[in-house]
C-alpha cells in the first residue's frame, strides 16, 4: 500500500543495519509493555474503505438534501469550482510550512497575497496567516491585548452579542493569566440593543473591547462612537468580522478598529460538520510585533530577484519557547490558500455581489416571514444576512417540522439565552432562491397551526 | 522569472465568476454603513487558474519526492483520504445541524475516538484540538484543573526537557506555569538525577516527548514517570512523535496522563503547506471529566432493528470550549479512513518500517557526519551538519546545498541541545532506493564541503530563487503586495 519495501529490501537494509530483526530495533521500549495487541478492526482495501465511508456519509442530511437557513457562524455558501480544483495540487497541499523559502515560494507568495486581501477586506494595514477559527482568532485578540498593556489592563469588555463559542473560548484561553476579568456586558441581548451601551463599562482597567460587526444576530451598527470612547479610555477594540458582509459594508478599520477578526469559513470553505476553518486576524501596523503567529513579508535574493519569507519569526515559540505569548505553530495554511482564491475568483465586483445577494434575499425573507401570524421580525435595525424571528411555540419543535418539509431551520437562540426562548436566528444566503424562501414561509406558517 | 502578485495581473472590469442576477425585489441598502470602494482584484478565472498553478509549481512537496523534516511526519498522503473528506454526506453538512441529522458523522467522530483510546491506551479522546500546539494547551489547562479541583493550589511549575518543542514552554507560559527546564543525560535521556531535584510538590507536571526529538526512546521512561508521580504531579506525552509507537507500546500502558495526537504527521493528513492540522488528546481515567466539551457520546444503545443513537455530551468538570464546533472534522474524516485501512498490523507495520527507514539513514550516514548519541534511534535521528576541518560549512549550508539535488532539507539548528543540528526523520513511505539517493546526496555534500565549500554557501543554485535577505524582509516589513492609499 504505503510502504514500499519488499522482503529482500528490508533483509538487505537490516543486514546494513547490523540487527537480525526489525523488532530488535525496540530495545530500548520496556519489555513488558512492547508489541501490545491492539484491538482494533482488520485493516481493508481502499475500495473497501471508501464503501465504508460513504454509509457513515450517507447517513447524514446534508445542505444539499435540505434547503438550509441555519447559519450562526458557518454559512452555505457557493464555491466556485477552481477553488477545489486548485487545492488539490499535491504541489499545495502536501507541502509544509514553508521553512525553506527557495523551494517554498509558491506557498509564501499565495500567503503574502491572502494577507494582503484579509488587510484590504478590514480596512487593516496588516494580517497575519492565520489563525484556527474565528473564535480562537477572538482569543487571540484577547492575548495581544492583555500582553501589549503588559498585563496592567486586566479586563476585557466583551459584548453579549459576540458568537458564544467566541466567548467561551476567549474565556478558555485567557483563564491562566493572572488577575484577568472578562465581563460580558451591554447588550444583554435585551433587543434592539446597541453596543454604544458597553461605553459606561469600559475603564481605565480595560484592555480591549470586544464586539462583532454584523453581530451575532445578524445586527450592523456603527461601531466609530465605541471606537472613540474605547480610545478615550487608553483601550483597544477588537471586531469580529463577517468577510462576506465587508464586500458591502464600511470597513471595522475606517470605524477605528483596532483589531479585526473573524471566521474565513465563507470565503470558499465547505461547511465540513464545523472544519477546518479559517481564523483570520488583522490589525495596525504598530501591533505587528505584537500578532502571534505566522508573518510573510516580500525580499530579495542575491541577485535581486523578489521573493517571500517567514518573517518576525522572533515573537514565535520555536524561538522564544516560554516567552513567547501564543503557541502557535500550524495554523491552517491551505484554507488561507482557499480564501485567497476564492476571492481572487470573485474579486471586486463577484464579492459585492455575493454580499448584495445575501442582503437582499434575506431581507425579503424577513419581509415574507413576518407578515405571517403568530411569527415576528424581532430585528429592528439594520441587518445583513441574519435576522431574529420570534415564533410562536419553541423553536425545537418548530425545527422538528422544517425537518420533515425538507427544510434546515435557523438557530435556537433559547440555547444560549433564556431570554430568547421562541426565538431563531434565520440565515439567508445566495444559495437560497426566492422559491424556497417562499416554500419556507409556507411550512412555517403551518407549523404555526399544527 | 517571479510570478506577478494577483493585485499586479489584475485588470480592471474582469470577473473570475458571475452570479445569478436577485430573484427576489431588492431592498434598501443602508447607505450609511456602505464601503466606498472594495479594493479586491480584478481576474478571470483563467488567470487565477494559472496564477496559482505557477504558484504551485515553486513549491517543494511529499508527492514530489522525500520530505524529511524531523519532528513532522512528512508521510505520503493517500489520494483516498482526499475523496473521502469530501464526499458530500460529510462536507455538506452543517455543525449546528439536529444531531438526529448527522448521525454519520457522530459515529465516524466515536469510532475514532475509540480507535484513538486503543491505540494510545488511554480513557477518553477529544478530538476538538486543532493542532498539535492547541492540544498540548488542553493537556496543560486539564493539568491545571486537576490540581485546582483537589484544592491543590501550590502546584505552579511544569518540567520541560531542554530537547523539547518550543510549543511546550510556549504552552506552559500561556496557562500562567513557570517553566523549569530539566537536562538531558550523556545518553539523550532526561537525567533523572536532576529531575529528582527539581520534583517537588510545586510540580504541577512534566511535558515528555517520548521518542525525544533526538529520536531516542527514553530508557528511563517508567522511573521518569514514577518520580513525577511521586511528586503529586501529571505527565503529559507530546505525541509528535507517535509514528515510532503504533502497535509497539501505548503511552498510556506506560503511565502518561494526558497525550496529544497530531493527526496531520502520525495518521496522515496532508500539512496543507502549513495546516490545517488536528490535535486530539487523550487522558487516563483520572482526567475523563476535565475534557473539553463537547464529546460525542452514544446517547441511546443500538437494539436488533435500530443502531446506536450518537449526540454531543459535556463533561461535568470540563475546561470547557477551545475551539468553535468540533474540531477539524475533514482531518477527522482522513484519519479514520487511514486508520481503517492499516488496521492493527498495519499500523505496528507503519512504526516499525519507520524506525527500520531511520535506522538504515543513520546507518549510512553515521561515518560521514557525526552522531551525538550514538544509539539505535526510533522514526527519526539527529546529526551535526560540521566538521571540524572546514569550520565556515553550517548545517544551513547543507541544508541548501540539499535543494540542488532535489531534497527538501531536514528540520535545522534543532533540537537546541546538539550543535549544528541536523534532524532527520524519513518516515516509512519512502522506499530503499529513495533512500539511497538521499544518503547519496548527503554523502556527495560532505565530500563537497571539504573541496568547493563555496558551492554550500552559495547554494541554492537551481530554485526559483536563490538564498533571500532575511533581514530586509523584517526591517523593511512589506507585508502586503498592495494597498489602497489613504487619507494620512
Amino acid at each position: 500500500m504505503f510502504i514500499p519495501h519488499t522482503p529482500s529490501e528490508t533483509e538487505e537494509m537490516l543486514k546494513t543495519i547490523g540487527v537480525k530483526s526489525i523488532a530488535d530495533l525496540f530495545a530500548d521500549v520496556p519489555q513488558k509493555y512492547r508489541f501490545p495487541k491492539l484491538n482494533l478492526p482488520t485493516g481493508i482495501t481502499e475500495m473497501e474503505v471508501v464503501g465504508e465511508l460513504n454509509e457513515y456519509a450517507s447517513s447524514n442530511e446534508t445542505v444539499n438534501d435540505l434547503l438550509c437557513f441555519l447559519g450562526a457562524g458557518a454559512y452555505h455558501h457557493y464555491i466556485p469550482a477552481a477553488v477545489d480544483s486548485l487545492l488539490r495540487r499535491g504541489e499545495f497541499y502536501t507541502a509544509y510550512t514553508p521553512y525553506q523559502p527557495e523551494i517554498s515560494q509558491g506557498t509564501l507568495q499565495a500567503i503574502f497575497e491572502f494577507q494582503t486581501l484579509i488587510a484590504n477586506l478590514t480596512g487593516m494595514d496588516v494580517s497575519n496567516a492565520s489563525h484556527y477559527d474565528g473564535a480562537t482568532a477572538t482569543a487571540e485578540a484577547g492575548v495581544m491585548a492583555y500582553h501589549n498593556f503588559r498585563g496592567k489592563r486586566p479586563k476585557i469588555v466583551l459584548s453579549s452579542a459576540v458568537h458564544p463559542h467566541y466567548r467561551e473560548v476567549l474565556c478558555s484561553y485567557l483563564c491562566g493569566y493572572e488577575n484577568i476579568t472578562i465581563e460580558t456586558h451591554g447588550e444583554k441581548f435585551d433587543l434592539p440593543g446597541n453596543p454604544d451601551s458597553l461605553v459606561e463599562t469600559i475603564d481605565s482597567e480595560t484592555a480591549l473591547v470586544v464586539v462583532q460587526y454584523p453581530d451575532f444576530f445578524g445586527r450592523i451598527f456603527d461601531l466609530t462612537t465605541l471606537a472613540q470612547k474605547t480610545h478615550e479610555q487608553g483601550a483597544l477594540l477588537a471586531v469580529v468580522a463577517n468577510p462576506i458582509a465587508l464586500g458591502l459594508l464600511k470597513t471595522p478599520g475606517e470605524m477605528g478598529a483596532d483589531i479585526v477578526v473573524g471566521e474565513g469559513q465563507p470565503l470558499g470553505i465547505p461547511l465540513s460538520f464545523g472544519g477546518p476553518y479559517l481564523g483570520f486576524f488583522a490589525t495596525k501596523k504598530e501591533f505587528v510585533r505584537k500578532i502571534s503567529g505566522r508573518l510573510i513579508g516580500e525580499t530579495v535574493d542575491a541577485t535581486g530577484r523578489r521573493g517571500y519569507v517567514l518573517t518576525l519569526t522572533a515573537r514565535e515559540q520555536h524561538i522564544r519557547r516560554d516567552k513567547a505569548t501564543s503557541n502557535i505553530c500550524t495554523n491552517q495554511g491551505l484554507l488561507a490558500l482557499a480564501a485567497t482564491i476564492y476571492l481572487s475568483l470573485v474579486g471586486k465586483s463577484g464579492l459585492k455581489q455575493v454580499a448584495s445577494l445575501c442582503y437582499h434575499k434575506a431581507h425579503f425573507a424577513a419581509n415574507l416571514l413576518n407578515a405571517i401570524p403568530g411569527f415576528s421580525v424581532e430585528t429592528k435595525t439594520p441587518f445583513f444576512h441574519e435576522f431574529i424571528l420570534k415564533c410562536p411555540r419553541p423553536v425545537q419543535e418548530i425545527n422538528e417540522l422544517l425537518l420533515d418539509q425538507g427544510i434546515l431551520g435557523g438557530y435556537d437562540l433559547g440555547k444560549d439565552c433564556p431570554e430568547l426562548t421562541n426565538h431563531m436566528l434565520v440565515a439567508v444566503t445566495e444559495m437560497n432562491s426566492k422559491e424556497e424562501i417562499e416554500y419556507f414561509a409556507k411550512v412555517l406558517q403551518e407549523a404555526a397551526n399544527v | 522569472m517571479s510570478e506577478p502578485t494577483i493585485y499586479e495581473l489584475s485588470s480592471a472590469g474582469r470577473t473570475g465568476v458571475r452570479f445569478p442576477e436577485a430573484d427576489v425585489p431588492l431592498s434598501a441598502l443602508p447607505s450609511a454603513f456602505l464601503r466606498p470602494d472594495l479594493p479586491m482584484p480584478e481576474l478571470s478565472e483563467v488567470d487565477v487558474v494559472r496564477h496559482f498553478t505557477h504558484l504551485s509549481s515553486m513549491n517543494y512537496c511529499i508527492d514530489g519526492g522525500l520530505y524529511p523534516l524531523g519532528s513532522c511526519t512528512m508521510k505520503y498522503n493517500p489520494k483516498v483520504n482526499e475523496e473521502t473528506a469530501r464526499m458530500p454526506g460529510f462536507a455538506l453538512t452543517h455543525p449546528l445541524q439536529p444531531e438526529e441529522t448527522v448521525q454519520g458523522n457522530l459515529a465516524l467522530m466515536y469510532d475514532l475516538q475509540e480507535h484513538l483510546k486503543e491505540i494510545a491506551g488511554f480513557a477518553a479522546v477529544t478530538l476538538e484540538p486543532a493542532a498539535g500546539a492547541q492540544g498540548e494547551f488542553v493537556g496543560v489547562m486539564i493539568i491545571l484543573a486537576y490540581h485546582r479541583s483537589r484544592n491543590d493550589t501550590k502546584r505552579t511549575k511544569i518540567l520541560i526537557p531542554d530537547s523539547a518543542h518550543g510549543t511546550n514552554p510556549a504552552t506552559s507560559a500561556m496557562s500562567g506555569y513557570e517553566v523549569v527546564p530539566v537536562p538531558s543525560d550523556a545518553r539523550g535521556n532526561v537525567d533523572v538525577v536532576k529531575l529528582r531535584e527539581v520534583c517537588d510538590d510545586a510540580v504541577a507536571g512534566l511535558m515528555l516527548t517520548n521518542p525525544n526529538t533526538l529520536g531516542l526512546f527514553d530508557e528511563n521512561v517508567l522511573e521518569v514517570i514514577k518520580i513525577v508521580h511521586e511528586a503529586g504531579g501529571l505527565v503529559y506525552g507530546d505525541g509528535a512523535n507517535l509514528n515510532a509507537l503504533l502497535g509497539i507500546v501505548r503511552p498510556g500502558d506506560l503511565g502518561f496522563d494526558i497525550m496529544h495526537f497530531n493527526l496531520h504527521k502520525t495518521f496522515s493528513t496532508p500539512h496543507g503547506g502549513g495546516g490545517p492540522g488536528s490535535g486530539p488528546v487523550g487522558v487516563a481515567p483520572h482526567l475523563v471529566d476535565f475534557l473539553p466539551t463537547p464529546l460525542v457520546a452514544i446517547i441511546e444503545n443500538s437494539t436488533d432493528e435500530m443502531p446506536p443513537l450518537y449526540g454531543f455530551v459535556k463533561p461535568p468538570k470540563t475546561i470547557g470550549r477551545v475551539k468553535s464546533f468540533f474540531g477539524q472534522f475533514g482531518m477527522l474524516v482522513r484519519a479514520y479512513t487511514y486508520i481503517r485501512m492499516h488496521g492493527p498490523e498495519g499500523l505496528r507495520k507503519v512504526s516499525e518500517y519507520a524506525v527500520l527507514n531511520a535506522n538504515y539513514l543513520l546507518s549510512k550516514l553515521e561515518k560521514t557526519y557525526t552522531l551525538p548519541y550514538k544509539r539505535t534511534c526510533m522514526h527519526e535521528f539527529v546529526v551535526e551538519g560540521c566538521w571540524v576541518d572546514v569550520p565556515d560549512v553550517h548545517a544551513l549550508d547543507i541544508a541548501k546545498r540539499l535543494m540542488d539535488y532535489k531534497f527538501h532539507p531536514p528540520t535545522n539548528y534543532f533540537p537546541l541541545i546538539v550543535h549544528e543540528a541536523l534532524m532527520i526523520e524519513p518516515t516509512e513511505t519512502e522506499s530503499k532506493q529513495s533512500l539511497d539517493a538521499f544518503a547519496d546526496a548527503l554523502l556527495a555534500i560532505a565530500k563537497e564541503a571539504h573541496t568547493e565549500p563555496q558551492l554550500l554557501k552559495d547554494a541554492p543554485h537551481n530554485t526559483p530563487v536563490g538564498r533571500l535577505d532575511e533581514i530586509k524582509a523584517a526591517k523593511e516589513l512589506v507585508l502586503c503586495c498592495w494597498q489602497p492609499d489613504t487619507d494620512q
